[in-house]
């Protein structure tokens, strides 16, 4: 799924046919789709049909009895219903820390494109070096950073930021504080290359047309990192939709994602047509929300 | 505007109706861009800025239009300092080397973005008549890079011109293009420049096309302007061996001065007594000093051993042509003197006599006044590697 989105917004438009001459080469190009096209068809497509046959099965079979083929889609209106607020409560986290990473990565993405000169690569390997360790491990170290008598809620509690005995861990802050630091990268790099493509000139003409560095901007440089903003957005807001680590780890029930929620659903509660019910729904809503975005950005001219 | 040009003279400095530069100097780390520039521009003329590349134009043209910093000096525009105004509170628009035209909009709004930028009524009105003048009317909708690389310098053309700014600056505007185009389009240029009377200031490594269109040249090299004039004026006395070799061609040869007579200087150049116009000899003119004598290839005029010259004064016998190369309107010879310097010599196709072949022995002459004198400290071989022979 983020593979077909990200070819979709950089632009991979299909390539117009080269003249062919020989019946040979024709070929050539079903042949490298082979490998590809065998994974996507074992590992991608087996498993979709597998998901949607299971988000139809009937609900009253269980595990052990195995489950029959009802064309059951009352499940998805049950899934619905039991489950919308940690449906909603998913894509407003995944909302807001996109947002937040948005905000950070295009003022480090600036800075690293424009600014750094010759830090400008170590600055990127710095950028990726958090892949370098676990994400599980990263996430259970904000654990740490975050824990009640850790210096960051003592530093709060002293700024009486937080109350005497307000904590961060089990917060929403808490769960979209590790969104934003698990994605921001995703932001990142796709901004970077954004902005890095943008001549200088084009900035210089701005200001020699009588913009401020602020109008400047948002004349020239926002509109020329479209690309990178929607390709940085739809990285970052997918899987942070869809992550249940960060609401496990530094949430609470209350802060329960949709992911967590499916994840109990298969391995605690053995309900396989529920949890396959609400994945159907999440990849459909993502996708429609996707389309609807990259439609509005009308970034189609920049690519 | 006009309360400055009242206003009395500040701590000396004389107010100028146009584009004056004074003790203009810009560094970067341990390299000097431009050393201490002073330059006048007068309102409503076409002044050119020519060098070769790392002479410190681009830079000069920059500092003008405020998008680099100088390291001291100033610079006044109708009288009022603007050395420290930021680029986009100056009435000074640039049509930048390869355009710098905004890919993200169309023709319509790259040309509209200044206007916009400053709240005009008048958009609409002042757009469509500027795609006018630079027949671009029926390309308003396109994009950029849907245009040709001739149309795009139009854009950007109009794009600045748009602001009807005090000063336009033209950083090497045609050095994209290929050499008909770039033919089209000097006229073209200069055709809008005289239309609308703006100051243009162009900066360019093109001696051909600094002398096609601007009627002053600054010739810049290392930094300082070498000589500064019409385009005829510098072409035909140049000072120094760089503005002599860089602005067209010309054959230096040692000779050494016997004194002054008159208006003229009296040089032995190996053997021959030339005698100089005085203000055509560029140097100090004391009895024995060293210099070279400079004379444009087209001014010498070659001719069989002991024939008559259209030249007063004696011809310089000994010459053998070393090479022909035959070029239809011309037949450029290359005739090596007793000396052993090779001279070159242009001579027009008129018909009335035949080619000398290589080999041949002839004589070569030329009017004394279309010679011209210069130091013999200056390396005589300045400014002769020009770029844009490539090109």
């Amino acid at each position: 799924m983020t593979a077909a989105v990200v070819a979709e917004t950089t632009g991979a438009s299909p390539h117009p046919e080269p003249q062919e001459h020989s019946p040979k080469r024709k070929l050539t190009g079903y042949w490298l789709l082979l490998p590809g096209g065998l994974w996507l068809i074992v590992f991608f497509v087996l498993p979709l049909y597998s998901l949607v046959a299971t988000s139809l099965y009937d609900p009253d079979g269980s595990v052990l009895q195995g489950y029959d083929m009802t064309w059951a889609f009352s499940n998805y209106w049950h899934a619905l219903q039991d489950y919308w607020s940690p449906l909603v409560r998913s894509l407003v986290y995944g909302a807001v820390a996109t947002f937040i990473c948005l905000v950070l990565g295009y003022l480090l993405a600036y800075a690293i494109a424009f600014k750094s000169g010759r830090w400008k690569n170590l600055m990127l390997v710095l950028v990726i070096a958090p892949f370098f360790t676990s994400f599980l491990v990263r996430t259970l170290s904000w654990k740490l950073l975050l824990r009640d008598d850790g210096f960051i809620v003592n530093t709060l509690q002293f700024l009486h930021i937080v109350g005497a005995d307000g904590r961060l861990l089990a917060t929403p802050v808490a769960v979209i504080a590790g969104l934003v630091y698990n994605f921001l990268p995703f932001m990142v790099l796709p901004l970077f290359a954004s902005i890095d493509k943008i001549d200088h000139r084009l900035i210089e003409a701005s200001s020699d047309l009588y913009s401020r560095p602020a109008v400047g901007f948002f004349k020239v440089t926002w509109p020329l990192s479209l690309p990178g903003v929607v390709s940085g957005t739809l990285l970052t807001f997918i899987p942070a939709v869809g992550d249940y680590i960060n609401a496990q780890l530094l949430g609470s029930p209350k802060q329960r994602m949709i992911g967590n929620v499916i994840q109990d659903l298969f391995t605690k509660a053995n309900d396989y047509p529920a949890a396959g019910a609400l994945s159907v729904i999440l990849m459909l809503l993502i996708l429609v929300m996707v389309l609807f975005y990259v439609r509005r950005a009308g970034t189609e001219d920049l690519l | 505007m006009s309360q400055v040009a009242e206003a009395p003279t500040r701590s000396g400095v004389e107010s100028y109706e146009g584009l004056r530069l004074r003790s203009l100097t810009k560094q970067f780390a341990a390299f000097t861009a431009v050393k201490s520039l002073d330059l006048d521009v007068p309102t409503g003329s076409f002044f050119a800025l020519l060098g070769p590349s790392g002479c410190g134009k681009t830079t000069t043209l920059r500092m003008v239009a405020g998008l680099e910093t100088p390291t001291s000096g100033t610079i006044t525009l109708s009288g009022k300092d603007i050395t420290w105004e930021k680029p986009y509170r100056r009435p000074v628009n640039t049509v930048f080397q390869n355009y710098a035209l905004f890919p993200h909009l169309d023709i319509y709004e790259n040309v509209a973005f200044g206007l916009r930028r400053r709240k005009s009524k008048e958009v609409d009105k002042a757009v469509r008549e500027m795609l006018d003048l630079v027949e671009l009317d029926t390309q308003a909708r396109k994009k950029p890079a849907q245009l040709s690389g001739g149309q795009q310098q139009r854009v950007a053309l109009a794009r600045a011109l748009i602001n009807s700014p005090e000063v336009l600056l033209l950083d090497e505007p045609l050095g994209a293009l290929d050499l008909k185009l770039r033919r089209a389009m000097q006229i073209e240029i200069k055709r809008i420049q005289t239309e609308v009377g703006l100051t243009f200031v162009h900066v360019t490594h093109d001696q051909e096309e600094a002398m096609t269109m601007a009627d002053t040249i600054a010739v810049m090299n290392a930094g300082v302007i070498e000589q500064m004039g019409a385009p005829a004026e510098l072409y035909d006395n140049p000072q120094t061996t760089f503005v002599a070799n860089f602005l067209g061609q010309s054959n230096l040869i040692e000779g050494t001065v016997r004194g002054r007579e008159g208006d003229v200087v009296k040089v032995d150049m190996q053997g021959t007594i030339a005698s100089i116009p005085t203000e055509r000899a560029h140097v100090s003119g004391t009895d024995g000093e060293l210099g070279w004598v400079g004379i444009r290839p087209e001014k010498v005029l070659i001719a069989e051993v002991g024939e008559s010259l259209d030249a007063p004064g004696s011809s310089i016998p000994g010459g053998v042509v070393s090479d022909v190369s035959f070029v239809g309107v011309s037949t450029q010879y290359l005739v090596r003197m007793p000396w052993g310097q090779e001279i070159q010599v242009f001579e027009q196709n008129t018909g009335r006599r035949r080619l000398f072949r290589q080999g041949e022995s002839v004589d070569i002459s030329w009017r004394p006044e279309y010679s011209f004198l210069l130091d013999h400290n200056q390396d005589a071989t300045a400014g002769v590697d020009k770029e844009d022979a490539a090109s």
